[in-house]
């Protein structure tokens, strides 16, 4: 058993009566913090005093590795990277590419991109939903969600090859086009979709505890949110009326009618009610995207840039040599610096690259939205009590994987 | 997307293209010419250059001006350029205005022997984990910022990792002692 | 209930086996994962136990947060170097038998990340069962592999596993675990101000009704 002479000399002994506060360490390994958090609250008997976010348990180098690899290798990387939101990182990366060499997208592949971001916003948004909730203590929630999930997973995994990690994005357009049936698939679960939302609506939204649990908890203002950088949901949950597919729109989300769902409150409860709206509207801009689908080239029309089609590779020398070149030695994108932001299932999700005139950039830096919003728990938490720490944890939506990059 | 305006970047503070110069930069460049080193417009993005000791007065302006109202601050983004350029760092601050939804960049170059930039956490408090960030990651201190300390390594490490020398590897394999 | 009766018509009152198949049947019946989601391979964890391929017909019925409560750790994810003394901890706190399953091509091997930041492969660290590769792999390949330890735990023997007290826990120093805070709240702690030891939040004051 170890004793007072075990104990390091970096921690103190401390021997004083019940009134003073307790610093504890929560996480990194913790069923709650969504990830490899860790936060050492100063708590005051329940209440929390402040609160320091410790981060970097996941850091993985990623932005150097980009540094080491061609641009088309790195699109493999932004996968694992806010890894429920995998094809919105692909599209960041894949435009701020486009942007410096400056090349038109064609029109299907453009829609195919709405398409495949808003079904992965509403992924995203349903395994928030699903943690959140049983952080909270609902667990059912957690298997209705996913079960939804499975069904998006299935779209996307049809699409692409992989579930979670489906690179589906090119620079210059998509990997492939979409298969047969996809189409139908894809109906088949928007239509069903409107009726699921409503299911999670009726488990959580009427439920006086939940209601109890996130109403009034983690307030933040307007101002408050802007001047912490928060943004996405979290900022739309203050009343601030934001959304960059709105203020600088991409990839053509200037012609699709949708709202910018906002909630006045600032606490909990609005960025829950954000979120839930927010999948409708997904719902919405999908429906719109599918039936805007015409045949066309779902690649751009480069051929240093862009892979060309298979068959076309197999017989024609020059399709074969412009392959080789660009597997090989990849291809040199002009020399200059782009910072290209989407809007991502969590928030702004912005993308500096900056280019040598090499094949591999020189520098590429991702602004994760979920680390500015952990940026902002420290104001967020303080005087509420810890249960709540991990209801607000829950409502920043925070993924490390992007977090720590 | 609009193509790039080409624009070679000269010494003196002025920008030459075909097209007209965006708003911003011709109502700053009116106002206060004296603080831009650098503009550079490509790729329908802005960039303005200004001298590291003068940052905090250029953002402070940039938030409460009415022309950009920049009081959003997206990101702050430190480079290596190279290990044999001069100046070898660069610090890019990206701007955002929630109101007119247009963007700048700002950018900040220096030397490895003067790692010092001031830190604009008091023009905006989400600029505390994005230097603590470009700090960990490439060593430049940001003076005035209220806990510099490494964010994403460990506290433990030596070097800082995203320098073009720093080995992508590390230098030595992980091992429990 | 009906089994019971047919049970006991059908076999003698005492029955006799050997030590190690019956042990090992309870342990593999209901092996406990510890959480030890870290990235992306966390959430195929979580797909596997949720309802459409589910873990918990398996055994593993409940995820235990605590360790000290868990027998197999799943570590799924990429495992940063400053996360490996937390990992070394954990499973220095679970208590014997314990296994450990490293999913995903990360935890195998460092997978994509040969870097500076990623330690290549939880082996160097721990001592695996089984390892997934895949990245990530999907749920049914973790049930596989969930299955294969099941195998392997039917293998052993009761004998090979003693309990080692974890003096080597508690004395290590993990470098990043330390407390972050720069001592300030320690220094404020040397002046106790008469307070009362609850004081009601804003939370707790706005319930007034």
């Amino acid at each position: 058993m170890s004793t007072a002479a075990n104990i390091p000399p970096q921690f103190e002994i401390v021997d004083r009566p019940l009134d003073t506060q307790m610093t504890i360490s929560m996480g990194p390994q913790h069923p709650s913090t969504h990830g490899v958090l860790r936060l050492e609250l100063v708590l005051d008997g329940e209440m929390v005093v402040k609160t320091t976010p410790d981060i970097g348990y996941l850091h993985t180098g990623m932005e150097k590795l980009f540094e080491y690899k061609k641009y088309q290798q790195g699109i493999v990387i932004t996968d694992r990277m806010d890894y429920l939101n995998p094809l919105g990182n692909n599209l960041a990366y894949v435009m701020a590419a486009e942007k410096l060499l400056s090349m038109e997208i064609p029109e299907r592949a453009q829609v195919i991109r709405v398409l495949m971001c808003e079904l992965q916003r509403i992924a995203s948004h349903l395994v928030w939903l699903g943690t959140h909730a049983l952080d909270i203590g609902a667990m059912t929630v957690f298997f209705y969600c996913f079960r939804e999930r499975e069904k998006i997973l299935n779209l996307i995994e049809a699409a692409s090859g992989g579930r979670l990690t489906p690179s589906y994005f090119r620079i210059g357009g998509l990997m492939m086009d979409l298969p047969a049936g996809f189409e139908n698939r894809c109906k088949q679960f928007l239509d069903d979709f409107l009726k699921a939302v409503g299911e999670f609506h009726t488990l959580l939204s009427g439920n006086r505890i939940f209601q109890k649990r996130t109403q009034g908890i983690g307030r933040i203002s307007a101002e408050a949110a802007i001047d912490w950088g928060l943004s996405g949901p979290c900022l739309r949950g203050s009343g601030v009326d934001l959304d960059v597919r709105r203020a600088n729109p991409y990839s053509g989300y200037e012609n699709y009618d949708f709202e910018v769902p906002t909630e006045p409150d600032g606490d909990v409860w609005a960025r829950y009610m954000v979120r839930m709206r927010e999948m409708k509207e997904s719902h919405k801009i999908a429906t719109q995207a599918l039936s805007r689908l015409k045949p066309g080239p779902v690649k751009a029309d480069d051929p240093k840039v862009v892979l060309p089609d298979r068959e076309a590779m197999k017989k024609h020398m020059d399709a074969l040599i412009h392959h080789f070149l660009i597997i090989a030695e990849g291809f040199n994108v002009p020399a200059g610096e782009v910072y290209h932001p989407i809007e991502a299932s969590k928030g702004e999700l912005g993308v500096y690259m900056k280019s040598d005139g090499g094949p591999k950039p020189s520098r590429v830096h991702f602004r994760g939205p979920s680390f500015v919003n952990l940026s902002a728990l420290p104001d967020l938490a303080r005087g509420e009590m810890v249960a709540d720490v991990v209801a607000i944890i829950g409502s920043l939506d925070i993924v490390l994987g992007e977090i720590d990059r | 997307m609009p193509g790039p305006e080409t624009t070679e970047p000269t010494p003196e503070p002025s920008v030459s293209s075909e097209q007209a110069p965006s708003p911003i930069v011709a109502a700053l460049q009116r106002e206060h010419p004296e603080w831009l080193t650098e503009v550079i417009e490509a790729y329908g993005e802005v960039t303005f250059v200004v001298p590291q000791e003068l940052i905090v007065t250029v953002c402070s302006f940039l938030k409460g001006w009415p022309e950009g109202r920049f009081d959003f601050l997206a990101d702050i983004c430190g480079a290596d350029r190279g290990v044999e350029e001069e100046p070898r760092f660069e610090v890019n601050y990206h701007l955002f205005s929630t109101t007119k939804h247009h963007r700048v960049r700002i950018k900040v170059l220096l030397t490895e022997e003067d790692m010092h930039v001031q830190s604009v956490t008091s023009v905006w408090r989400t600029a505390n984990w994005h230097e603590r960030e470009t700090y960990d990651l490439f060593g430049v201190i940001f003076d005035g910022h209220p806990d510099l300390r490494r964010i994403l390594l460990p506290e433990d490490w030596q070097g800082h990792a995203l320098r073009k020398d720093f080995p992508l590897r590390g230098y030595e394999p992980y091992s429990l002692k | 209930m009906g089994l019971e009766n047919i049970i006991a018509e059908a076999l003698p009152e005492v029955l006799t086996t050997r030590l190690d198949s019956i042990i090992n049947w309870a342990r593999k019946s209901s092996l406990w994962p510890a959480t030890f989601g870290l990235a992306c391979c966390a959430i195929e964890m979580m797909n596997a136990t949720s309802a459409r391929n589910d873990l918990a017909r398996f055994g593993s019925e409940v995820f235990r947060a605590s360790p000290r409560q868990a027998d197999v750790m799943i570590v799924s994810g990429r495992v940063s170097r400053k996360m490996a003394p937390v990992l070394r901890r954990i499973y220095d706190q679970m208590p014997e038998p314990k296994w450990v399953i490293s999913m995903g091509a990360c935890a195998t091997s460092g997978g994509v990340f040969d870097n500076y930041a990623i330690v290549q492969g939880v082996d160097k660290i721990v001592p695996v069962d089984v390892y997934i590769p895949g990245c990530p792999p999907r749920p049914e390949m973790l049930i596989h592999a969930v299955m294969m330890l099941q195998e392997k735990v039917m293998k052993e023997s009761v004998r090979d596993r003693k309990d080692i007290l974890d003096v080597e826990a508690r004395e290590a120093i993990v470098p990043g675990t330390l407390p972050v805070t720069d001592g300030a709240t320690a220094r404020e702690n040397t002046l106790p101000e008469s307070r009362p030891y609850t004081i009601a939040s804003r939370h707790e004051r706005r319930r007034s009704s």
